[in-house]
């Protein structure tokens, strides 16, 4: 079967909610029904058959050919198969999804990942502020799953996460892995102003000294460290890194004190 | 049973008898260290005193030593083994015996060493050492432990995986014209047996000197010296020896399954055979019970190289 392909016929007249086009969802349905799907976030909504040209029928196997910014929730709740995003993506690409594997091959804007608790998602680009993290009212961030930013990403990388691995390749703005309460992220690159700010519990693994650490973290030296080999191989595995990040014995700094004081930023020394 | 004619091999006789053996549960971890030295270390502190769940609660002995390339971290590492009985016997061994004697040794971790559908605690029964400080961390579809130690962290999965395939007590008795030549002969077959992935022979250096039956003429004695295999009692009691043996050892064999058993005494059958009558063996016999109380049976004649 050829892979279900939405191709993009013009640039979006509107912002998109593409949440129904989640591979479960779509498994029910003709491809007549997939074109009347409302997708649009105007008054006058736009539908699948407005935007894309629709072909294939494999809805393990989604494809888009073409990304916009405009496109809002990308296999948003997403639990099997793949999809592929052939361009950018807007916000909440992949959010709450629950397994599957999303590839954005361009970039992302806010909130990617968030609330995921399963699955792989890999952005080959940038991402924008707030990865993995919970929207506005919500407790906890991403709670499970994989996510990998091969660019860089903004300001709260890692918000409140409580379960999984993010991997940031090439650095992330400011308060990457606030208020984290479990979990792991991985930043290689420069980290903005106070990774892990009032971090409780988790882990933030460094290919570098933070610039700027909040002195409510304090260094707990730099004994061997099979976890961090363990991670550093697990990355290497997945074809996320190519060479070890953090060795065999970086040094850890404990905090945030400020808050429950049970996280940990790791770095090599 | 009718009796088949006499097989020799290399001079050395193998009976026409089998080896009777036990469906046991069992489990394994992976051990590694900073070096090969506190990996095997680590792992003979958690063997000691699991010859035979006779007296000991179960049975442990290292599988297979692995090579950094074949271990979780990279390090230095091996698998051991534990067979027991039943699932709560397993689960209590398991812990006291990690927990006592890994979680102890420098430099350690401790992984699954089995995978299957039947889970033991392990990680997670052993973090409340950690008193509040564990760590709790999932990696690539497993789950780890951290627990803070004075040597830095002891890294723990939290759980592994029991089988209930195991089988335990498969056996061969090496009967020698001397103590010296059964020693040399089990030495061999030791040798060639530690090979087989997947079985253990848990008695000291994988031989038993003190074969035995079941019960005795005590009271409360579960297993008592078997003396129709002792040759000090040749003459006086029933005895399967004839007028040329002077000393029987036995190799005793757990196999994480039936297989593995019986891989495992093909390969020291062939080891003792190869070193022959000269230098070793005279006669290679088993151990049953008549055939009325183990589910595997292994006839040695079956097992032949």
């Amino acid at each position: 079967m050829k892979a279900l392909t939405f191709t993009l016929i013009a640039k979006p007249p509107e912002r998109l909610d593409l949440a129904p086009l989640a591979p479960q969802r779509l498994a029910v349905l003709d491809r007549h029904a997939i074109e009347k799907i409302r997708i649009g976030q105007s008054k006058r909504a736009s539908t699948v058959g407005d935007i894309f040209r629709v072909a294939g029928s494999d809805v393990e196997n989604m494809v888009f050919d073409g990304g916009s910014d405009r496109f809002d929730c990308v296999a948003a709740g997403m639990t099997e198969g793949t999809v592929r995003v052939i361009g950018d993506v807007g916000a909440q690409a992949g959010r709450g999804m629950r397994g599957g594997r999303l590839t954005i091959e361009g970039n992302a804007g806010p909130h990617a990942g968030s609330g995921m608790r399963g699955g792989r998602l890999e952005i080959w680009g940038r991402a924008g502020d707030h990865l993995g993290a919970p929207l506005a009212g919500e407790l906890a961030g991403m709670a499970g799953g994989m996510l990998i930013v091969r660019g860089k990403a903004g300001d709260f990388a890692g918000d409140r996460m409580r379960r999984g691995l993010i991997t940031v390749l090439k650095g992330c703005g400011n308060h990457a892995g606030c208020r984290m309460i479990a979990g792991t992220l991985v930043v290689a690159g420069t980290a903005g102003e106070m990774p892990g700010y009032l971090m409780r519990r988790g882990s933030i693994l460094l290919d570098r000294a933070p610039r700027n650490l909040s002195p409510s973290f304090v260094e707990s030296g730099a004994p061997d460290n099979v976890f961090a080999t363990l991670v550093d191989r697990h990355l290497i595995a997945e074809g996320i890194l190519k060479r070890p990040l953090l060795g065999n014995a970086p040094l850890r700094y404990g905090g945030d004190n400020a808050v429950l004081g049970k996280g940990e930023i790791l770095f090599p020394r | 049973m009718p009796k088949l004619e006499k097989l020799e091999v290399n001079g050395v006789v193998i009976d026409d008898t089998f080896a009777e053996a036990f469906g046991m549960r069992a489990t394994a971890v992976l051990i590694t260290a900073p070096s090969r030295k506190w990996a095997l270390q680590a792992a003979a502190s958690m063997t000691g005193f699991a010859t035979s769940v006779i007296g000991c609660g179960c049975e442990a002995a290292i599988d297979v030593e692995l090579p950094p390339s074949a271990t979780p971290d990279g390090r230095p590492g091996c698998r051991v083994m534990i067979f027991a009985v039943s699932t709560d016997e397993l689960q209590k061994q398991l812990t006291n015996r990690v927990g006592q004697c890994v979680l102890t040794s420098p430099g350690s971790a401790c992984y699954a060493g089995l995978d299957g559908p039947n889970q033991l605690k392990l990680g997670s029964a052993l973090r409340y050492f950690g008193d509040g400080w564990q760590i709790s961390k999932k990696l690539g579809g497993k789950h780890f432990w951290r627990v803070p130690v004075m040597d830095g962290e002891f890294l723990c999965e939290a759980t592994t995986g029991m089988t209930k395939e195991a089988v335990g007590g498969g056996n061969l008795l090496l009967l020698g014209e001397s103590g010296a030549k059964a020693l040399a002969a089990a030495e061999a077959a030791i040798e060639a047996m530690n090979q087989v992935p997947g079985a253990i022979m848990p008695f000291p250096g994988g031989i038993v000197r003190s074969g035995s039956k079941v019960g005795g003429k005590y009271k409360g004695m579960m297993a008592s010296t078997n003396e129709a295999f002792a040759p000090t009692l040749r003459g006086v009691v029933k005895s399967e020896l004839g007028p040329d043996i002077n000393g029987v050892l036995e190799i005793v064999i757990d196999g994480e399954t039936s297989d593995a058993v019986a891989a495992a005494m093909s390969a020291g059958i062939e080891a003792v055979t190869r070193l022959g009558a000269k230098k070793g063996a005279k006669r290679i016999s088993a151990g049953n019970y008549g055939g009325k109380l183990g589910k595997f049976h292994y006839h040695l004649k079956d097992l032949l190289p």
